[in-house]
């Protein structure tokens, strides 16, 4: 049958339901629910957008050099800062960087790499899954029960192994991903060209797959930079700097930015309060920066690609 | 063949040429994939390591109390009688408030950002400001609720007070803190986990479905209602799971806007408390008396998440193995 007979054959039917005609019901309902979708999605932003601008509002009036070198003001004080809560988060992410990243990234070369149709990546790759879900209230529990009751004190590192394993199950998950990415081909002439396993995981996948990992470790680094709950029994507070006269004071209860917000927004007083929301603002600076950074990384990576 | 390559093998210079590996790198690579085995099992001991730590020091309040501490409602230091009913009633409302708000608009959120609505640099810009939601931190979103959501709420909640308050929704005005204003802001903080599980289940909808249920006459909304969301239900209802694990969880917004109040009550304006605020709140002030109730509390709620979040990876796993099925 030639195509002109089929038109002809069709010629005197009627094809009103595939008219795109906003005279329809059907059509205008969907329409409509597209426009209702787009205003969803829109209001969904608004929070983000209120929260920066209340940020720059009440924090930015606040700024000055004096936030970053000064201690926290006392009850009746005007002035102060918060040097030493910046100091103290740096110090503990750090802690915490430092044991989540090597144990995360190796952990992900067993599972994409050494072993990853194994039982144990098999349950190694579950129980990262259940530590994501773990709330960070509880994270901050075990590091009590673990460093703070063994240790017999609030510190630094007690923090740090807190915010580590919040870290983990980040850092596991997206180096694991970032390792699949890497061409298999790329290996399989490594190991043609007489490499070990583990010249294969070093000196290729570990090198080509770096920048996915980097995103993982940046966005968990924000994450950890800004989780609250477990530091609240785990570093405490302290309205001294961690390192003074010389001698560091880590072992000792630990300021840390997330910690002085939360004390400082309940307090009645409008200095501190204003404080409260000039900490907040560099938080949400530090926070967000190393997470766009990490974002920034990954699209980057893979426009190359 | 064999012949030529013994020729080249035997003229160049060994070391540029691949040799097998020698005996102690054979070593190397055995201690590596070892070690690296090990790592992954540390991990997975965590696990078993956070129950245990959690338990043990929860075991003098579990022999103590026992069942009762589920469903008494008191918290009473003195008397030495401690009950989490509250908590946990607060807890599972606030959450399942925050599901209802925040899966309304991850939904369509997600469905907004999959189905080809936008230019593709558009879509990407809605989805990493939807994402950067998640990273402003949980403290900071407290401080906004308590100076923003909550004055902006207050007086609309006095007249739905006033007007409704025979509802039992509205049966209580609201003086400050409060569930809703804790439900809202939790409903943002699942909202990015809901919106990027659902848009991961709905962009792996087969494009086949899709253009089958076009080719029908369908219109966007049909296909979408019809088609993409029952094939996609699986994962999204994994979303919504995990986000109520998520929410069930979260500890600083709700320690600084539920208000802490030890009781029950389902008007959407009253105080209330949560076990995750309820840890916060007390645990770093808690005596030598208080502390095992207070890792009692901590392994109920570690028990709820762990269920809770197992369930929803589960769920998922199913749903993205159904999909692979359905793509080949």
């Amino acid at each position: 049958m030639k195509a002109a007979d089929i038109v002809k054959e069709f010629d005197g039917v009627d094809f009103p339901q595939l008219e795109h005609s906003l005279q329809q019901p059907r059509t205008l309902i969907s329409a409509g629910l597209s426009i209702a979708t787009g205003i969803v999605t829109v209001v969904a932003c608004i929070p983000l957008f209120s929260v920066l601008i209340m940020l720059i509002w009440r924090g930015g009036k606040k700024l000055s050099l004096e936030l970053f070198t000064a201690l926290p003001p006392t009850a009746f004080e005007q002035g102060g800062g918060f040097g030493n809560a910046i100091v103290g988060t740096i110090v503990i992410v750090a802690i915490a960087a430092a044991i989540a990243i090597p144990l995360g990234v190796l952990t992900a070369v067993f599972l994409a790499q050494v072993g990853p149709n194994s039982r144990t990546a098999a349950i190694a790759r579950f129980c990262a899954k259940t530590l994501t879900g773990l709330p960070s209230i509880l994270a901050g529990v075990f590091a009590y029960a673990a460093v703070v009751a063994a240790t017999g004190g609030y510190s630094a590192p007690a923090g740090g192994v807190a915010l580590a394993l919040l870290m983990l199950p980040t850092v596991i998950l997206t180096s694991e991903e970032a390792m699949k990415m890497v061409p298999k081909r790329m290996k399989e002439a490594a190991i043609g060209m007489g490499c070990t396993p583990t010249q294969v995981a070093w000196k290729i996948v570990l090198p080509t797959a770096l920048p996915g990992i980097l995103t993982g470790v940046m966005l968990a680094v924000a994450r950890a930079a800004g989780e609250t709950a477990p530091l609240l029994f785990t570093a405490l507070f302290s309205n001294y700097w961690i390192f003074e006269y010389g001698q560091s004071q880590v072992m000792e209860p630990t300021a840390s930015l997330a910690v002085f917000i939360y004390n400082f927004s309940g307090m009645p007083f409008e200095n501190q309060i204003e404080m409260a929301w000039a900490a907040s603002l560099i938080l949400v600076l530090m926070v967000l920066g190393t997470n766009i950074t990490g974002q920034l990384i990954s699209s980057r990576t893979r426009r190359i690609r | 063949m064999p012949a030529a390559t013994t020729t080249v093998s035997e003229s160049t210079n060994p070391t540029t040429l691949s040799v097998p590996p020698s005996r102690w790198e054979i070593a190397v690579d055995r201690g590596f994939r070892l070690s690296t085995r090990l790592f992954a099992w540390v991990t997975v001991a965590l696990v078993f390591l956070i129950v245990y730590e959690v338990a043990g020091n929860a075991m003098p309040a579990i022999r103590r109390y026992g069942f009762s501490f589920l469903t008494s409602t008191t918290w009473d230091l003195q008397k030495d009688q401690f009950g989490i009913l509250p908590e946990i009633w607060g807890t599972l409302y606030s959450s399942l408030l925050a599901l209802t708000i925040g899966g309304f608009f991850g939904i369509s959120i997600a469905i907004f950002l999959t189905q080809d609505f936008l230019p593709p640099t558009i879509e990407w810009i809605f989805k990493n400001i939807v994402e950067l939601l998640a990273a402003i931190p949980s403290v900071v979103y407290g401080l906004w609720g308590i100076f923003v959501v909550i004055p902006l709420l207050r007086p609309l909640a006095t007249w739905l007070h006033d007007h409704l308050g025979w509802f039992p929704l509205f049966g209580t005005s609201l003086s400050g803190p409060g569930m809703l204003p804790a439900a809202i802001v939790l409903s943002i903080m699942i909202l990015p986990t809901v919106s990027a599980i659902s848009r991961d289940a709905l962009s792996s909808v087969p494009e086949k479905i899709k253009e089958a249920a076009f080719g029908l006459g369908a219109t966007r909304w049909e296909a979408i209602f019809g088609v993409i969301l029952p094939s996609a239900s699986a994962g999204i209802f994994g979303a919504l799971v995990l986000g109520f694990g998520r929410a069930l969880g979260e500890t600083m917004a709700l320690a600084m806007l539920v208000g802490n109040s030890n009781q029950i009550s389902i008007s959407l304006f009253s105080p209330g408390n949560t076990l995750a605020a309820l840890l916060a709140n007390h645990f770093p002030e808690a005596g030598r008396g208080e502390e095992p109730v207070l890792m009692y509390a901590a392994l109920i709620l570690l028990t709820i998440t762990l269920l809770v979040n197992i369930t929803g990876a589960f769920i998922l796993k199913d749903a993205t193995q159904r999909f692979q099925g359905h793509a080949k």
